[in-house]
């Protein structure tokens, strides 16, 4: 893995000026690396739901069209939920990107490997479903397009994107979001709908 | 939703009103996460499957109690009244403790009259009271599936 990615450093550059990006985390490092990044009302990091983010980032995506919803996730959350991938490319959203962070590993339950360490290949499973983009992300300069299309507004958007991200499987301190999870809730709803109608 | 004969006339409804969207998914557990998404974003949603599918489902549903998020599953039953498939059976009957074993509200449906004085209560209780509930629709209204007509050819 010479010059292999680094997760922390890939998720806040995806993340630094986020302007009004909606953003969802699988469970585990992912949720800890979006923390990392500097917590945010409109970050909703998930502390189970194994396999349900790509689908929280659709139904986020469905009911707000406007905004521009990102999934942040690992390989193994998304191996769980494989079958979202086919919901979400027969649905195309033009607004929902889906990053994994593609470890290779369980990274919170020892390390073992997932099956992309075996060769499964994420980014063709999300193409052949009808993706919109898939793309393999291996080194900053991708790093860097990849956020210029998680970015673009109206027309522009090409989504629905999904792009695996190569990163290193390095063990590193865990960064804890907020965990009670009506809390999440409630910050997230009454940022994007204001106190009214949230708490309606 | 995931289909079911049960709910083919209502989801027929939906496809046909355009002020709703139908999102066909692969399996009943992706339900429970697209409409905490929907719900994070301010939308609706009714989660419609087979009683077999509530099984799919049992992790995901931590996600409704734990972020106290509204939802309404509609479940239509296989396997509670005059059932031919072995299969259908055993699901059947654990549906009910299963969906109260993860903290959601459990009303059963068993005749037509039932079906909408539960709905319309559980539809205002979920989003009201902001948690998972869910209506069991017999097969009692809805009717067995006559397998032995299927093998003769007889598709009425």
């Amino acid at each position: 893995m010479k010059k292999a990615l680094h997760r922390r450093e890939v998720v806040s550059h995806l993340l630094d000026d986020r302007g009004d990006l909606l953003v969802v985390a699988g469970l585990g490092a992912p949720a800890w690396d979006i923390t990392a990044a500097g917590d945010h009302p409109l970050s909703f990091p998930l502390w189970g739901a194994m396999g349900g983010a790509g689908m929280i980032g659709l139904g986020l995506a469905m009911a707000q069209p406007q905004r521009n919803v990102l999934v942040i996730t690992g390989d193994g959350e998304m191996l769980m939920g494989l079958g979202s991938l086919a919901v979400i490319a027969a649905h195309k959203p033009p607004n929902l990107f889906i990053v994994v962070l593609d470890n290779e590993h369980y990274g919170e339950t020892g390390m073992q490997k997932t099956v992309t360490a075996l060769g499964v290949d994420l980014a063709g499973i999300a193409k052949s479903a009808g993706f919109m983009q898939s793309l393999l992300v291996k080194n900053k300069a991708e790093v860097g397009s990849l956020k210029d299309e998680i970015h673009k507004k109206g027309r522009a958007r090409t989504g629905p994107l999904f792009a695996q991200v190569k990163v290193d499987s390095e063990k590193l301190p865990v960064v804890l979001p907020p965990r009670e999870g009506a809390y999440l809730k409630n910050r997230f709803r009454i940022a994007l709908l204001g106190h009214a109608v949230a708490l309606a | 939703m995931v289909p079911d004969a049960g709910h083919a006339q209502l989801i027929s409804l939906c496809e046909a009103d355009k002020t709703m969207s139908v999102v066909r998914l692969t399996s009943e557990e992706q339900g429970v996460s697209l409409l905490a998404g929907a719900w994070l974003g301010g939308e609706k949603g009714i989660l419609l499957m087979q009683s077999s599918g509530v099984g799919n489902c049992i992790n995901m549903l931590s996600l409704s109690t734990s972020c106290q998020l509204p939802l309404l599953i509609l479940v239509t039953m296989r396997g509670d009244h005059a059932e031919f498939n072995p299969s259908q059976v055993p699901m059947a009957n654990a549906t009910e403790t299963v969906l109260a074993a993860m903290g959601v509200i459990v009303r059963r449906a068993d005749t037509p009259e039932d079906v909408v004085a539960e709905v319309s209560g559980a539809l205002s209780m979920a989003y009201n009271t902001s948690r998972p509930m869910a209506v069991l629709i017999g097969q009692k209204v809805t009717g067995a599936k006559d397998f032995r007509k299927l093998s003769q050819g007889d598709f009425e």
